[in-house]
């Protein structure tokens, strides 16, 4: 009985392979396990052998040509048979444009996954597709909860089966816009521009005292959530210089008030809370068809670990003292630094601060920290020459403030306001009671 | 060139890790030799897992006496002789070594019984002063039980784990320090037998490894079988008086106390046998002797690869054998995965109550920021547990709160060992907690505790 041999997925990325060289040729004998031919694929080139015996009747696919996934590459069978009602239907490999040969590159394109997909469609039976096709129950759920359809998705596991790595390299490969317009973007989804891959990254050869890290799942999140952040936000940068010797000052006496010493950025955050009163826009979260303003000002401070970073958070700093602040974040980023937060105490801030100026940095720019709208970004404190009204110059201590913002929430002049509003208090912390 | 080596590959070390790399090797159509210095088949069959399931197994039936006594049945314990329970456990370590030679034979291994280094990049020196030529060079040398300062093994007082199988006689006593698998296996082992057993643990548990709720059941039960657990203890040092041995502990409290116990067994963990095979001379890199590996297991030397204990995964002889069966798939030019899936290795303890796990435990788990849920069972609701009278134990699953993915599951109880592997399978197959909730289990099993707990992460355990 002859049998059709079927271009399979010899990498686990791999959509579609070109048949570089054949090495039986028509009329050869082949034993099961026998080298045919080999197969160059997104990731290299590779044997293919032959899981049937017998006599290669027909070469379907030329050297050079390609193939998608499950589509039929030659026919072995006994010597004499007639593979004739194996052949019909293969016709349609001809027109399309799989047997022209094309150039590698093209191959590794996402790109071309929903022509692919296309062709791999026609294996199916038209009626009730998703059922009979292979996916693991995990895949399955993963690309429900995602709302996209199995048809999509080319399988890796055994036997082509879908497994969770191909719907996440799906999801990885293609931006929720551009699921959700479906095949209309599609279309015209080679003129799209193509998102970096957070999932597979861009190809890498690993050579030997190269160390690979597998990507923790904290790594995951953190990747994924920037990624996200910085893809869908469109962000845009406000930066201005604080005079902060009044704040020193004020810190000094708050200090020698009092037993315990209250940081910088205890003092940081309860500003940024009462600015955010007056700019509540700034204290806010996009939600696609609507924008929250959230009451309370929930500040997160970016707080670096070993293997990552955190932003644990403080609660309604709007209605919190100084030092009431400054009690609860001690704690808090102890407990950061350690891993030993639990989930709502460094999710759903409302707002950002990430402070890198004890590193020297002097003024930098940050991702927002979703579902915050903004996140403040605090260099260096250091002494600069102040040029005075009447041009004289005196040396002033100084730090750069620069807010990132999401445009989606915050228009230019209402991030102005805001950095404005923040600046004016931090050079006069008198101005926060008025 | 290929035809210039006598082998496509040398393994030096017989142990789980080698002679599967060789049969595997061979099976592909590879020449594999095996250079191994003792029997074949390494720790694990001859000092290690096969010996102590041995008397593991026997340690089971003499406990179980006492259930007899239950039923009336009066026993008389006054001829048992412990140096039968060794001669068993011996018969089964050589019966299986042998199985594996027959094995490397079938298989056209060549087997050399000698002390194997590598004396260049292809090239494998025996004792004999013979050289070994192979295309590449897997090292599978295993790992030796760890000493620590001021108990140095001297085998008759200070045992490693090695001592501790091959001892021919119980002692009246025994302090055991460490209390991970190895410790806690010889705990039971020895208290079955009726010997005094004291378990020393530095971290705050046994089996600091697992997860937190599978170290308190496996203590309350040590306690029920009148096992000494002191965890967060350190031994500081000995005295031998008297054909005795008196240990200075000190708790995490700082304060001090001596025990006296007839034997002392160190199980504190294993260190690679890295040192002495020539490995400085060819530049292949080691870390704390641990042999640096890459994909598929490969050193820094082209063609030198490296599996098992020698290398820094867990010290798992099913580990071992993975690695190396990857190892001789990848010279052989097939396409085999890059490395094992840390988080798909099961784990078993075979002390009775059992414990075997795989994934993340929870604190694992929070450590790493993974979001998670759990769901247990307990044994007890199991029909089977109870006729059998092992009610204690259960089941424990972490899952993704979205998908409910298996992230890990932790077992303990009897048969634990085994029921792992229905939910690791599921897991494998990304199958989901509902299709083993949904699955029919024959009634009654201990099986049917797996599929409650999958029922208890859907939310509808009926047995509790």
């Amino acid at each position: 009985m002859a049998e059709k041999v079927l271009m399979l997925a010899l990498s686990p990325t791999m959509e579609e392979g070109i048949v570089a060289r054949w090495l039986k040729k028509e009329g050869d004998r082949v034993e099961v396990g026998d080298v045919i031919c080999e197969v160059e694929t997104d990731k290299a080139t590779m044997d293919y052998e032959s899981m049937s015996e017998g006599i290669l009747l027909k070469i379907l696919k030329e050297e050079g040509s390609s193939a998608a996934i499950g589509e039929t590459i030659a026919i072995i069978g006994e010597e004499g048979e007639n593979i004739d009602h194996l052949l019909e239907g293969e016709g349609n490999g001809d027109k399309s444009d799989v047997d022209a040969p094309a150039p590698k590159s093209e191959a590794a394109v996402p790109a071309d996954r929903p022509e692919a997909s296309d062709r791999g469609r026609e294996n199916f039976d038209s009626e009730n597709k998703t059922s009979r096709i292979k996916a693991s129950p995990l895949a399955r759920r993963i690309a429900e909860m995602n709302n996209i359809s199995l048809e999509d998705i080319s399988g890796s596991g055994p036997d082509g089966r879908i497994v969770k790595a191909d719907v996440e390299t799906y999801l990885a490969e293609t931006s929720p816009a551009k699921r959700a317009l479906g095949d209309a973007s599609a279309a015209s989804g080679k003129a799209a521009v193509k998102q970096p891959d957070i999932k597979t990254g861009p190809a890498a050869v690993t050579n030997y005292g190269d160390i690979e890290i597998p990507v923790s799942a904290k790594r995951r999140i953190i990747a994924e959530r920037l990624a996200e952040s910085k893809y869908s936000a469109p962000h845009y940068y406000l930066t201005v210089t604080v005079a902060v010797d009044n704040l020193i000052q004020t810190r000094k006496k708050v200090n020698e008030s009092q037993p315990e010493k209250v940081s910088f950025n205890a003092f940081l955050i309860k500003f940024a809370a009462e600015a955010l009163k007056k700019h509540p826009m700034v204290n806010a979260s996009w939600l696609g068809d609507r924008i929250l303003v959230r009451k309370q000002a929930d500040i997160g401070l970016a707080v670096a670990q070993d293997d990552g970073l955190i932003t644990p958070v403080v609660h309604d700093c709007g209605n919190k003292g100084l030092i009431a602040i400054d009690r609860e974040l001690k704690p808090l980023i102890e407990r950061a630094r350690n891993n030993q937060l639990m989930p709502e105490e460094y999710q759903n801030a409302s707002f950002t601060i990430s402070n890198l100026g004890s590193f020297g940095i002097e003024e930098f720019t940050a991702v927002i920290n979703p579902p915050g709208s903004a996140i403040l970004a605090v260099g260096e404190m250091k002494k600069a020459p102040a040029v005075g009204q009447e041009g004289n110059i005196t040396v002033q201590t100084q730090m750069k403030l620069t807010l990132s913002c999401d445009h989606r929430v915050i228009d230019g002049a209402v991030g102005a306001a805001f950095l404005k509003g923040l600046k004016d208090i931090i050079e006069d912390p008198f101005k926060a009671l008025l | 060139m290929k035809t210039d080596y006598k082998y496509d590959v040398v393994i030096i070390g017989g142990g789980p890790g080698g002679y599967v790399a060789a049969i595997r090797a061979s099976q592909l159509g590879l020449r594999a030799a095996v250079v191994e210095k003792e029997k074949v088949g390494g720790v694990c069959l001859n000092v290690g897992c096969i010996p102590s399931k041995s008397l593991i197994h026997q340690a089971g039936l003499y406990r179980s006496l006492s259930d007899l006594e239950t039923l009336g049945i009066s026993i008389d314990r006054q001829g048992f002789d412990y140096g039968k329970v060794f001669q068993k456990s011996r018969k089964a370590a050589d019966t299986l070594s042998k199985g594996v030679n027959f094995l490397l034979k079938k298989n056209k291994v060549d087997l050399y019984n000698s002390l194997g280094t590598l004396s260049g990049k292809n090239e494998v020196s025996l004792s004999s002063g013979e050289k070994l030529t192979g295309k590449n060079i897997i090292i599978a040398t295993g790992s030796s039980p760890r000493e620590i300062p001021g108990f140095a093994f001297d085998e008759k007082y200070i045992l490693s784990s090695t001592g501790a199988i091959m001892q021919e006689k119980l002692p009246e006593s025994i302090l055991i320090i460490g209390g991970g698998a190895i410790g806690v296996e010889f705990a039971y082992i020895m208290a079955s037998f009726g010997v005094e057993v004291t378990v020393v643990e530095v971290m705050d548990r046994l089996l600091p490894m697992e997860d937190e709720e599978i170290s308190g059941e496996l203590d309350r039960a040590f306690r029920k079988q009148k096992i000494r657990v002191k965890t967060g203890t350190k031994a500081l040092s000995k005295e031998i008086k008297d054909g005795r041995v008196s240990v200075v502990l000190e708790d995490s409290k700082g304060e001090k106390e001596t025990l006296t116990a007839a034997k002392v067994l160190v199980a504190v963990g294993r260190r690679p046998n890295s040192a002495g095979l020539g490995l400085e001379s060819l530049g292949i890199e080691t870390d704390r002797g641990f042999i640096q590996v890459g994909d598929y297991y490969q050193t820094s030397v082209p063609g030198i690869y490296a599996i098992g204990d020698v290398i820094n995964t867990p010290l798992l002889a099913h580990v071992a054998s993975k690695e190396g069966e990857i190892a001789a798939e990848h010279i052989a030019g097939k396409n085999p995965p890059k490395r094992l899936d840390p988080l798909s290795i099961p784990s078993a303890v075979y002390s009775e109550p059992q414990v075997a796990s795989f994934g993340y435990t929870e604190w694992q788990a929070k450590e790493e920021g993974i979001a998670y849920e759990k769901a247990s069972f307990p044994f007890r609701g199991a029909g089977k547990s109870v006729a059998e009278e092992r009610p204690d134990g259960f089941i424990k699953v972490l899952f993704d709160p979205a998908t409910k993915e298996f992230l890990g599951a932790h077992c303990i109880g009897a048969n634990a060992t085994e029921l792992i592997h229905e939910i690791l399978l599921a897991k494998k197959s990304e199958l989901l907690p509902e299709d083993i909730a949904s699955m029919v289990h024959a009634h009654p099993t201990l099986s049917e505790a797996v599929m409650e707990s999958m029922r208890a992460v859907e939310g509808w355990a009926i047995h509790i």
